[in-house]
């Protein structure tokens, strides 16, 4: 079945079944591959990708529900004033170890400062309760995203 | 701070001659440009001209654009590019935004001469490289130096290198290094090489902006997983979920029905779906429905596995140590300790899943992979498929989170056993599930230890006897020592702490129903655990401050009995404490490197466990890269956290119950503690290793603060579910 998909402003059409996920379909067909695979089952939070503005796991996103909506992955983010900031923190707090996990975390700090741009702890904690960094950079992305916030970048 | 321009580009494609110091020059060698057929790729790109300075196997100096560092170890997160990156711009006068760093490909020309392979492992590193890289650095240097002064008939003396120029300093003439790269290239290897005094470091001792970070933030970092090769299709691997089965049937034609799906291929343990794109592959070989005949360990249970361990652990092991007469000194002990300690299988559970992607051709492989282990990789390939080992190129990427992980390379053969039956391009990957079930497990240890005190404080007999799987003996066995794996007693034959009656033995007890493998912080992170906790108890039961016991017990080591004073005062060690708080102390030497380690916990009265802060004073020698000692002790922290709060792999009918993060639970941000480090400089002392050393302090420095917060001791990881909490 044919689906118009609209990422990062610019509309794809693709051949694909309704029940793929958009995370391949970013990965295999379009070769975006900055959005990552870890658990494919919204545990992991590395497929994060903004919907409508809207932070979303896309390994559970199908290619019917997404499309006509606009999609935004980690390649676009800096177009956003959010996520630009928030990649600057990532970089002025060296937050990023192996960096796997870090398009996710960085697409869901993006859309918290979108959505609170002055977070406090708790709200972070929420926020990225989602995502998983196994190298443990949890102490930094904090930092960072306080930073984002402050527009100290 | 460095600029960002610094970035790295992948693998080239040139096979690097061996020999340190050996001269290349010439050609303009290609980059290796990802999605193009490599080898022909190479030919074709060997006819562009262009001057070369290729002075060692680590650095390339090209007559136009950046300098090129090769990189011979695999960046996992641990910012090792970084760091080598530094050891190298150091000697060579570069600044880090005048280069970019590439991956070595498997080349003799990179083994590790520590670890006497090609190998990322062990916090060995920079360890090794401290001196060799500066070396290497140093000898392209001063052959740029020369290739000015012969070109200016000037003395070398008087000239200088500096931010990858040479200047002639009295007349005040300037070259670049690309500029000198064709003189420089017919330089004689300078036969001594001086190396900058520490005083004169610019680099070393900085925290410049890492290397490969940017890249990392905007989505143009590319792991294995991310390969992109033209006409490649997608693969998905499934593995009899027991050890020792192999697949009976499969039903191909309704994995055949799947839009998107290619191929199904099978070995005699495992099957292969291969389509346009991983969903295909997922829903083909859910509807492949593999039948597999489970073999012997299909009743086999952890609980099995332990109770054969216990029972092992009856009988003397193999001796690692033995000092005094410890059965006269447990005897006379006034305070004595008999515990046992347990530990339990781990999975690595690095964020990207295990994946290869291979070309094999009749005459040769390229094969697109993160490996710790460049070597066995290639190895591994030309067994699987029989091609000679120069014909099997490895492209090495970044990886997303090692742990040990990847110094096992039996994926990398699977797959090329898969690969070799198609003829184009395959990806293949194991799903999370995969991944975890599949995994190579950190071993379970069964740990005996009686432990006394003179009632002086001292230690007074010391009975340790380990019992669990041998790593080294199937990785490596020419480290075994009749019959002793350093591995399985490193941190308990030798230990901080003056022990003038001592017995550390191994007992091998290998199960049948997995592999084991390396899980960061090694034997450590196993023996600090029971080391560390027992100290604990000991002074807890003598009534002594668990603190000031490791220093009257480590009194001969100064470099400790330093960290244990700054971490005591940093983290305000022996101050009053709200009910339900404690604070845990551990002190450990490991890869070369001392750190002191104290973590407050609160416990609350429904058990729930929450990590306050961590402190930890560190001193690892010469530190390199300020900025990347204190992340690696801060992830390696929470690493160890997890491990100690949650994690356990567990066997049910020889399958492994966990599948994926829903079960195999990670710390989330909400948990993590502040975490300080404070590194005392160290310039003069032997340089340590960093990447383990936080993993290996977390287990002992919380279960003895869960202690001191609730008078509960944990013998046995993980610690949540003994407070009643799950993991889940």
């Amino acid at each position: 079945m044919k689906f118009d998909l609209k990422v990062n402003g610019t509309l794809h059409t693709v051949d694909v079944t309704g029940d793929m996920p958009v995370l391949w379909i970013l990965r295999d067909i379009l070769h975006l591959t900055g959005t990552k695979y870890g658990c494919g089952v919204a545990q992991c939070g590395a497929c994060t990708v903004h919907v409508d503005g809207q932070p979303v796991r896309s390994c559970l996103l199908t290619v019917q529900s997404a499309a006509g909506r606009d999609i935004t992955t980690i390649e676009a983010i800096n177009q956003t004033e959010a996520g630009a900031r928030v990649q600057q923190a990532w970089l002025d707090e060296e937050v990023i170890q192996c960096g796997y996990c870090q398009s996710g975390q960085i697409m869901t700090a993006t859309a918290l400062l979108q959505k609170t741009p002055h977070p406090s702890d708790a709200e972070i904690d929420d926020a990225m309760a989602g995502n998983i960094c196994r190298c443990g950079t949890y102490v930094r992305i904090r930092k960072a995203i306080h930073k984002a916030a402050s527009h100290d970048v | 701070m460095m600029s960002e321009k610094a970035k790295i580009v992948s693998p080239s494609r040139r096979a690097f001659i061996g020999g340190a110091l050996s001269v290349g020059g010439g050609l303009l060698l290609p980059t290796f440009l990802p999605g193009l057929p490599l080898i022909q790729t190479a030919q074709a790109q060997d006819a562009l001209t262009g001057s070369l300075f290729k002075p060692n196997a680590f650095i390339r100096v090209p007559s136009q654009g950046a300098i090129i560092l090769v990189m011979s170890h695999a960046e996992m997160g641990q910012g090792i590019y970084t760091g080598l990156a530094m050891l190298l711009a150091e000697e060579l006068e570069v600044g880090l935004d005048q280069v970019q760093v590439e991956a070595a490909p498997a080349d003799p020309a990179y083994i590790d001469k520590g670890a006497s392979e090609e190998e990322t492992g062990g916090s060995s590193s920079t360890r090794h490289c401290w001196v060799s890289l500066r070396e290497a650095g140093a000898a392209a240097r001063m052959m740029l130096i020369a290739a000015a002064a012969q070109r200016w008939g000037v003395e070398a003396a008087g000239c200088k290198a500096h931010e990858g120029r040479v200047t002639h300093q009295a007349t005040g003439q300037s070259l670049s290094y690309g500029a000198l790269a064709d003189l420089a290239s017919h330089q004689p290897v300078p036969e001594k090489i001086t190396l900058k005094s520490p005083a004169d470091f610019t680099l070393i001792g900085t925290s410049p902006r890492r290397v490969d970070t940017k890249a990392k933030t905007n989505g143009s970092a590319r792991f294995g997983i991310d390969a992109q090769i033209p006409d490649m299709k997608v693969g998905r691997i499934m593995a009899c979920p027991v050890k020792g089965g192999h697949l009976t049937g499969y039903n191909k034609q309704a994995a055949l029905a799947v839009p998107g799906v290619v191929e199904v291929v099978t070995l005699p343990d495992a099957i292969a779906v291969i389509g346009d794109h991983m969903w295909a592959a997922i829903k083909g070989l859910e509807m492949a429905s593999p039948e597999w005949d489970y073999g012997k360990n299909s009743t086999t249970s952890t609980e099995d596995i332990i109770a054969d361990m216990k029972k092992a652990s009856d009988q003397s092991g193999v001796t690692a140590v033995k000092r005094g007469n410890v059965q006269n000194a447990l005897r006379n002990a006034h305070t004595r300790v008999n515990a046992v300690y347990e530990l339990p299988f781990l999975a690595h559970a690095a964020l990207e899943p295990i994946n290869t992607t291979l070309h094999i051709r009749p005459d040769g492989a390229d094969v697109w992979v993160g490996t710790q282990v460049p070597g066995r990789a290639r190895q591994e390939v030309a067994d699987a498929t029989g091609l000679l080992l120069e014909k099997v190129f490895i492209h090495n990427h970044l990886i997303g989170g090692g742990f040990g992980r990847r110094l096992d390379s039996n994926s990398i053969g699977q797959a090329a056993r898969f690969a070799k039956q198609v003829s184009y391009p395959v990806k293949l990957i194991w799903t999370r599930e995969e991944d975890i079930t599949q995994d190579q497990f950190r071993p379970y240890y069964y740990d005996r230890v009686s432990a006394g005190l003179t009632n002086n404080g001292a230690i007074s007999g010391w009975h340790h006897r380990t019992t669990g799987s041998s790593v080294s003996a199937r990785w490596s066995p020419s480290d075994m020592d009749h019959g002793l794996d350093p591995d399985a007693v490193e941190g308990a034959a030798e230990t901080p702490y003056t022990m003038p009656d001592q017995l550390v033995e191994f007992v091998r007890h290998e199960p049948d129903a997995l592999t084991t493998l390396w899980w960061r912080g090694v034997g450590p992170t196993h023996n600090v655990f029971v080391v560390e906790s027992m100290i604990d108890e000991l002074a807890h039961k003598a009534g002594q401050d668990p603190l000031a016991l490791r220093k009257k017990l480590a009194a001969h080591q100064p470099r400790a009995i330093k960290l244990l004073d700054e971490v005591a005062k940093q983290s305000g060690w022996g101050k009053t404490l709200p009910d339900g708080h404690g604070m845990g102390v551990a002190l450990h030497y490991s890869f070369e490197t001392w750190a002191a380690t104290v973590v407050e916990v609160k416990v609350e009265k429904d058990g729930q466990i929450h990590i306050l802060s961590a402190h930890s004073a560190v001193d690892c020698g010469p530190v390199v890269f300020p900025d990347g000692v204190v992340s690696q002790i801060q992830g390696g922290l929470i690493f160890g956290f997890t491990m100690a709060l949650y994690n356990e792999i567990t066997l049910k009918n020889g399958r492994v119950e966990q599948s994926n993060f829903h079960n195999y639970r990670m710390m989330r941000l909400s948990e993590a503690p502040d975490i300080h480090v404070h590194i005392l400089p160290n310039a003069d002392a032997k340089i340590g290793g960093i990447g383990e050393v936080g993993t290996v302090a977390a287990a002992p420095a919380l279960a003895n603060a869960l202690f001191a917060a609730t008078g509960k001791r944990l013998r046995r990881i993980p610690f949540a579910k003994q407070f009643g909490k799950d993991a889940v």
